[in-house]
């Protein structure tokens, strides 16, 4: 398995008026390039959960957008901080520190996290103060 | 219902409309949210059938839309979205409703009329 595809798209800190830009971006490239639409759709619900996170609970960051030569698309979304504390905490449905700010966007149910794990096959999150990186990956479901 | 049934039962006014095909379209569920990221987690099956009713009325609930694969958001008591979010409705493909009615009076009236909870 090789990754034939890769692009690395910035999200910047407190960008509010561009959230979800990138994942819009990123669906987009999965349609024109055939991936399906319930694949499609898996990956967009991810990824813009993680992208507003980026925004509202972080320092901006980057995500990683790779498709490997078997199908595969991997999202790797990396912050630069401030880290979460307690991770399992933080993957409770329900669980939110959310701001005003983030509550005005119309987020803060504390379901992105939880949603984010379930709409990928496979879902890995490490935190330290100096950042905070999600890696999914998605296949076609039979 | 079709999206002018809705409009009509609400009140509605029509923003931006979704492609030439879309007023053929057929309605049977409703999710009703202020928080995307509760439509983003309870909407889970056939987001075509599917409108979105909120009070949220930014690019956010535009962008939620889109990555659910949602065609009609009805935006409820009587806000009016701006130019950006009318032009991104018309991109993203999608119908953008405002209803002068709260999120229980326009519930109470699509429920009348035989839209169901989503599945
Ligand atoms: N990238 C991040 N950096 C720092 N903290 C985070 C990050 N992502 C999530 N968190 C923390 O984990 C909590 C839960 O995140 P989750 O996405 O599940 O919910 P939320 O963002 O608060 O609300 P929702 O996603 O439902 O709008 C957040 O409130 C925040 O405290
Ligand atoms: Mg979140």
């Amino acid at each position: 398995m090789s990754v034939i595809y890769e692009k690395i798209y910035n999200v910047e800190r407190d960008d509010y008026a561009n959230a979800g830009l990138v994942s819009s971006l990123i669906k987009q490239s999965l349609r024109t390039i055939g991936i399906s639409p319930a694949v499609s759709r898996r990956v967009a619900v991810a990824v813009y959960e993680a992208e507003i996170n980026m925004i509202i609970h972080a320092y901006g960051g980057t995500i990683t957008l790779q498709i490997s030569d078997d199908g595969m698309i991997r999202l790797i979304a990396k912050d630069k901080g401030p880290g979460i504390p307690d991770i399992e905490k933080a993957l409770t449905p329900g669980f939110s520190t959310a701001s005003k700010k983030a509550m005005e966007l119309g987020f803060g149910a504390g379901m992105g996290l939880p949603n984010i794990k379930r709409n990928a096959d496979e879902f890995s999150i490490e935190s330290s103060p100096a950042g905070t990186t999600l890696d999914l990956k998605f296949q076609e479901r039979e | 219902m079709k999206t002018e049934e809705i409009a009509k039962v609400l009140n509605a006014k029509e923003l931006s409309a979704a492609g030439e095909h879309s007023s053929d379209k057929e309605y049977t569920m409703v999710f009703a949210t202020d928080l995307m990221s509760d439509a983003l987690a309870m909407i889970q099956n056939a987001p075509e059938q599917t409108v979105l009713l909120t009070g949220l009325c930014n690019a956010q609930a535009l962008r939620t839309a889109q990555m659910l694969d949602l065609e009609l958001i009805v935006i409820v008591r009587g806000k009016q979205p701006n130019d950006e979010i009318v032009e991104m409705g018309k991109d993203f493909g999608i119908t953008v409703l405002t209803t002068p009615l709260t999120m229980y009076e326009a519930c109470g009236v699509l429920y009348r009329e035989g839209m169901r909870s989503i599945s």
